[in-house]
């Protein structure tokens, strides 16, 4: 959801005459929306602008999103930084669904939708 | 290095979160927006001429508590980036809790790496705010509440561009 309240502000500053640029890992909310500029980091969600304490790394990510913003020409660039986060298990393990986690996931809804309901009628 | 693959290798949230919230017994999706048009404007002068912002999903510093800080309202607010802030809220977030952690401002919000770039003359000036805008599932409460302000503040504080990190 981040990336796209991030999105829709920079749209609109965008239609208020400010250049925007995003920084995120979030590829597709930001690039479904439609964003000016975009610097994408393939990176778990939390890090957009770099590994913690890495600060040559977050130098050189934030180096990119000045860099676009005033070298785009037009709308919809994305640059993908060269980064990797060190492994990939991120990539199976987030948002997992399997016969493991299914029961609980739908126990877990339930749950949050009665909370959800009790709130509603106390408001 | 060069690889083959059978699928794209960025994560689809959208795809990941339907299918998520779908096992937990959500039967709506959530729908994202999608726009056809995509307004831009380009710099209007050379960033070494530049002053540049910058806009967090993360919230202020929480009173402590597990409970009053979750339950705590998020809100739109403008800070001063000097002294740059040690710690950000960012626990109600939806960000990969398992795989990494935000305990570094600088790796969602680059407050120090831009001030070193201004003291570099590489930009301008790093404006003396910066701005909080909260998550909300509601898309016109974001471009008809929040957006508005920002836009205020940035005109405001003299901005000629401003880099927006989602976490």
């Amino acid at each position: 959801m981040c990336h796209q309240t991030v999105s829709l502000v920079a749209r609109y500053l965008e239609e208020h005459g400010l250049p925007t640029v995003i920084m995120g890992s979030a590829r597709d909310i930001v690039e479904e929306c439609g964003v000016a500029r975009f610097i994408f980091t393939d990176f778990p969600l939390g890090n957009p602008c770099g590994k913690p304490w890495d600060v040559a790394m977050q130098r050189s990510i934030l180096g990119a999103a000045l860099d676009i913003l005033e070298r785009a020409w037009m709308p919809r660039t994305t640059i993908q930084t060269p980064f990797h986060w060190d492994k990939d298990e991120w990539r199976e393990n987030f948002m997992r669904i399997d016969e493991s986690n299914r029961e609980a996931l739908a126990r877990e809804g339930k749950l949050r939708r009665q909370f959800q309901d009790e709130i509603k009628k106390h408001r | 290095m060069y690889q083959l693959c059978k699928h794209r290798s960025f994560i689809s949230y959208i795809d990941r979160s339907r299918e998520y919230y779908a096992a937990q017994g959500y039967t709506k999706p959530y729908e994202w927006p999608c726009y056809d048009d995509v307004p831009f404007t380009p710099l209007k002068k050379p960033l070494t001429k530049c002053r540049i912002g910058l806009v967090t999903t993360a919230g202020k510093p929480k009173p402590p508590g597990v409970v009053e800080a979750i339950f705590s309202p998020r809100e739109l607010y403008a800070e001063r980036s000097d002294p740059p802030p040690q710690a950000l809220f960012t626990d109600d977030l939806f960000w990969d809790k398992k795989a990494t952690h935000t305990k570094d401002v600088d790796s969602f919000l680059p407050i120090n790496r831009l001030s070193e770039y201004a003291c570099t003359g590489y930009i301008g000036a790093a404006s003396t705010r910066f701005y909080g805008v909260p998550t909300d599932y509601s898309q016109k409460r974001t471009l008809e509440r929040y957006a508005p302000q920002i836009l205020k503040w940035c005109q405001e504080d003299g901005l000629d561009a401003v880099i927006l990190a989602g976490l």
